[in-house]
């Protein structure tokens, strides 16, 4: 075997060779976005890697020290636009909280309901996605067509299908429109009895298992380390999810429906088949939301509030169980009414560091199959 | 006719077509000049300068390159030999029989030093 | 003239007048083009029909002409030459990719003896006493094409396309050539039109099964056609040795490759699936389906068939990462392909030396029982070295700073022992928070 007897750099030798320098990104087709890598390289395998973040900065942090409360949760839906629904989520919440509001049971259920929905369209996104980088072309398209149903009955509430803005503080935008529960539970059953194909394409291919199986295998002491979060964490055995571990909304009253998905292995295939297991998780989730909101009876679903939105003085912290891992907000108010300071920590940002650690010793395919099963999104790193 | 011949006719059609498609090229696309467009691709990213023309970089293939031309050697000895095989008879199988395994010898020592793990 | 130069001459090769000559390599020039653009609009059919999409619709009838739309549209682009370019070499890649692919066809058989314009004449270029070799030897130049073209380039993800390229094509040139060789045992011949001839009773793919499996499997290899198409890996080297292509020059090296496909799907089908012979249910019930111009059609279906598997593994598979798929042409089509072929000889010689049927199958299969049993009590004694690899290529060797008891720095590849952010400031024992903690120190909020 001709290892690297030469040794990398080390003494200007004739037969020395030079190590490669090779950027990934800003625009490559497998960093879905503007992140960089500065890979070195010794034939086609990297010596080291450092992920360069920031292309796509837009100062949202400081953007939402000049915009009130209700134009703040505009602003945060945007930085992960994958799960639009649970950004919104997590500022509300900080500010009911620091307002001392109680939310609609209604709302709380709709909101419960809708976050799962987003927690599914996220996943799909990236079920799809992942095995395009690994160059299986078809499956993001039955992905989409998946997606397409959550899509539709997400649209016709709040009109969007991306950023949907339908959380206000104090509750949501508007009530649920008649018949709409059933629509979404046609919708989840749908995509639960559709979801097999979508395994039976990917996971139960022997390429794509050969090319994720024992590939950057993250531990649970790196997970620690860099604070990796979600399902990518789970993967790797860190059994911890928000919804169970500090239920927030109506999580607390659906533990019995409520499965954390782990696995121990910490591969590219684990995650993705945590992804896959949290989809199943989360139509779970949605259908007993669905039987919740047919009990509840009708009511408001937002509580009136005052024309200037004021959060009194002091500061606290919400976190929410994001589909791609914790999000959380630390808000400092002064009494007025936009926030002084408004700390967003976002899921990939911390996720994508571990990059440096998995990819050292890797071969370029394996950068793009780690790459893509770190589940990211480019705002959310830059925010 | 020579049984060659129409290959160069063939090869000399497809030669024409390929200069024709460059010289068309290079005559009927638009040119706008920008400096940045002929910088060399690198992901949008100011080029790391490389070692082509140069310094070395690592090739790590040149192992399997030798073994390819031991093959391709056994190859072409393998197919004179399958032409005439029915000719040859026992002797033919035979003698083949100790080439392959002479080669399989080397092969199978390569294997097991993991001159086929690739880097 | 060699002997079998002289048979080939007898049978009409070699012999047509001048402008025949010309009249059939322009024909097969033009059949080149627009088998290559019709493959390219079946392509994006079928693959959008498997994921659910119309593909091409508007260009022509159901799209017919978007590829050749296409090619226009390219034809009106810039024709950029990147300035770290090997000018010379870069000019002349796409060339040297294309030519050879077309080359190839000189000796694929399209069709047994017909009459043009009075002549007869066979519906084959030309046929040589070694045309397969020949067919070897043209697509190994044309491998040449894109290695430089990656080389030339003077950027990185072309030039480990091209490296890539170039290896993929010395490991499954082998497995390619060791599954000829079956077949010549059984023709006699390495000319084309010689080896369709001999299957007129029984195509080889079902004498040899696994030479044809051998063979498909590293023909899809050798086109960079998926699930082998790392030389142009798009989610990993963007475009590979073409990335730096433009204008028509890309263009070429697209044509290159769809001829290729074509080529490799001819020779399939003239080595292993009876060429231009009509398959067997049709000649049972008609007895003019291998006369006159019929025969071209069965070439053609036969061809189209193949494009059609390409085309399926292309829409259904993911890429193979680099080390496997050296592994599964090295260590298992090679292997295999060797044994099978000594198995086809000893078969044949025993056959030849009259031993009975039932007695060789018998001999046969006793030696592959015993042979499989002493690989599996050999996998059984000895433990598995490729799990060994794995785990070693798993990761760099863990750093230990005290190596031989006093500090050393990290080698280059190594890396530290992961540093937490948040015991930067107050230097702490390094180790990081076990995994159970990490509930626990989060910033807690106030209520």
């Amino acid at each position: 075997m001709t290892a690297r007897t030469v040794g990398v750099g080390i003494g200007a030798d004739q037969l020395d060779t030079t190590d490669m320098v090779l950027n990934i990104g800003p625009q490559h087709p497998s960093t879905h976005g503007v992140l960089r890598l500065r890979l070195v390289l010794d034939g086609e395998r990297i010596v080291s890697a450092e992920p360069i973040v920031g292309y796509m900065h837009r100062g949202a942090e400081k953007l939402f020290e000049v915009r009130d409360y209700r134009q703040i949760v505009m602003l945060a839906n945007r930085h992960d636009w994958l799960s639009a629904f649970a950004n919104e989520l997590g500022v509300v919440l900080a500010v009911e909280r620091m307002l001392g509001m109680e939310v609609p049971q209604r709302a709380v259920w709709a909101r419960t309901l809708l976050a799962e929905l987003n927690r599914v369209l996220n996943h799909l996104m990236f079920l799809g996605s992942y095995p395009l980088e690994l160059g299986a072309i078809t499956p993001i398209f039955h992905a989409f067509r998946e997606r397409e149903e959550i899509q539709a009955v997400m649209e016709e509430i709040s009109g969007g299908r991306m950023h949907f803005m339908f959380n206000r503080v104090g509750g949501l935008k508007e009530d649920l429109p008649a018949g709409w529960i059933g629509r979404v539970r046609h919708a989840v059953a749908t995509v639960r009895t559709r979801l097999s194909g979508l395994d039976d394409l990917v996971s139960g291919n022997e390429i794509f298992r050969a090319r994720t199986r024992g590939v950057g295998v993250l531990t649970p002491a790196l997970v620690a380390a860099y604070g990796v979060s979600g399902p990518i964490a789970r993967a790797s055995g860190v059994d911890f999810d928000l919804r169970r571990d500090e239920p927030y909304l109506a999580y607390g009253e659906l533990a019995d429906v409520l499965r954390v998905v782990t696995r121990e292995e910490g591969d590219c295939l684990a995650r993705f088949e945590c992804l896959l297991e949290q989809v199943h998780v989360s139509l779970d989730l949605a259908d007993a939301c669905c039987d919740r909101l047919d009990e509840l009876p009708q009511g408001p679903v937002n509580l009136r509030l005052p024309k200037v939105l004021k959060a009194p003085e002091g500061h606290t912290y919400a976190w929410t169980e994001n589909p791609l891992g914790l999000n959380g907000y630390y808000l400092v108010s002064r009494g007025e009414k936009t926030p002084w300071r408004l700390k967003l920590r976002s899921a990939s940002y911390n996720n994508v560091q571990v990059l440096t650690e998995l990819l050292p010793g890797c071969l370029i395919a394996d950068m793009v199959a780690i790459l893509g099963s770190l589940f990211f999104v480019v705002g959310d790193i830059d925010k | 006719m020579n049984l060659y011949a129409p290959i160069l006719v063939l090869g000399g059609i497809a030669l024409a077509f390929g200069v024709v498609s460059l010289v068309m090229g290079a005559l009927t696309g638009p040119k706008r000049y920008n400096r940045a467009k002929l910088e060399a691709y690198e992901c949008g990213i100011e080029p790391t300068p490389q070692p082509i023309g140069g310094g070395r970089f690592p090739v790590k293939y040149y192992l399997t390159a030798m073994l390819f031309i031991v093959f391709d050697i056994e190859i072409v000895f393998l197919y004179p030999w399958a032409v005439y095989f029915d000719s040859l008879g026992m002797f033919g199988l035979v003698e083949m029989a100790m080439f392959v395994a002479a080669v399989f010898v080397a092969y199978a020592y390569l294997w097991r030093r993991g001159g086929l793990e690739w880097d | 003239m060699t002997d079998s130069g002289m048979q080939l001459a007898a049978v009409g090769f070699g012999t047509d007048v001048w402008w025949l000559i010309l009249l059939k390599a322009v024909l097969i020039f033009a059949f080149c083009v627009v088998m290559t653009l019709f493959a390219i609009w079946w392509e994006r059919k079928v693959v959008a029909w498997m994921q659910m999409r119309i593909g091409p619709k508007y260009t022509g009838p159901q799209g017919l002409l978007q590829s050749l739309a296409d090619g226009v549209k390219l034809a009106l682009k810039e024709d950029i030459t990147v300035k770290g370019a090997d000018k010379a070499v870069y000019i002349i890649a796409p060339i040297v990719a294309m030519v050879p692919a077309f080359m190839a066809f000189a000796v694929i058989p399209f069709g047994p003896e017909v009459s043009i314009f009075g002549h007869r004449t066979h519906l084959q270029l030309t046929d040589l006493p070694v045309a397969v070799l020949y067919i070897l030897a043209v697509a190994s130049v044309g491998i040449y094409g894109i290695v430089l073209a990656g080389w030339s380039s003077g950027s990185t993800y072309p030039l480990l396309g091209g490296l890539r390229s170039s290896a993929q094509m010395i490991s499954y040139e082998i497995a390619m050539g060791l599954s000829f060789a079956a077949v010549f045992l059984y023709s006699g011949s390495m000319s084309t039109s010689e080896i369709v001839a001999a299957q007129q009773d029984t195509w080889y793919a079902v004498l040899l099964p696994v030479s044809f499996i051998i063979y498909v499997v590293a023909m899809i290899g050798e086109t960079n056609r998926a699930p082998f198409d790392l030389p142009e890996a798009e989610g990993e080297l963007v475009g590979g040795f073409h990335t730096e292509y433009s204008s028509l020059k890309f263009a070429l090296f697209f044509l290159a490759e769809y001829v290729n496909m074509v080529v490799v799907s001819s020779l399939a089908t003239t080595l292993f699936l009876g060429g231009y012979l009509a398959p067997w249910p049709i000649t049972a019930v008609w007895e003019g389906a291998n006369s006159g111009w019929w025969p071209f059609l069965w070439y053609f279906l036969k061809v189209q068939a193949f494009i059609f598997v390409f085309i399926w593994l292309r829409g259904t598979l993911p890429r193979f990462r680099y080390d496997q798929f050296m592994k599964i042409g090295w260590k298992v089509l090679i292997p295999l392909s060797l044994v099978w072929l000594m198995l086809v000889a000893t078969v044949r010689a025993l056959k030849n030396e009259g031993y009975e049927q039932s007695r060789i199958v018998l001999w046969v299969a006793g030696g592959v029982v015993a042979l499989l049993l002493l690989s599996i009590l050999w996998d059984a004694v000895t433990p598995n070295r490729d799990e060994e690899a794995d785990a070693k290529a798993a990761g760099p060797e863990p750093f230990d700073p005290m190596a031989g008891g006093f500090p050393v720095p990290p080698m280059p590849g190594q890396q530290l022992p992961p540093v937490p952010r948040r015991n930067v400031r107050k230097p702490e024992p390094v180790g990081a928070p076990a995994a159970a903690e990490l509930p626990a120190d989060r910033t807690e909020g106030e209520a």
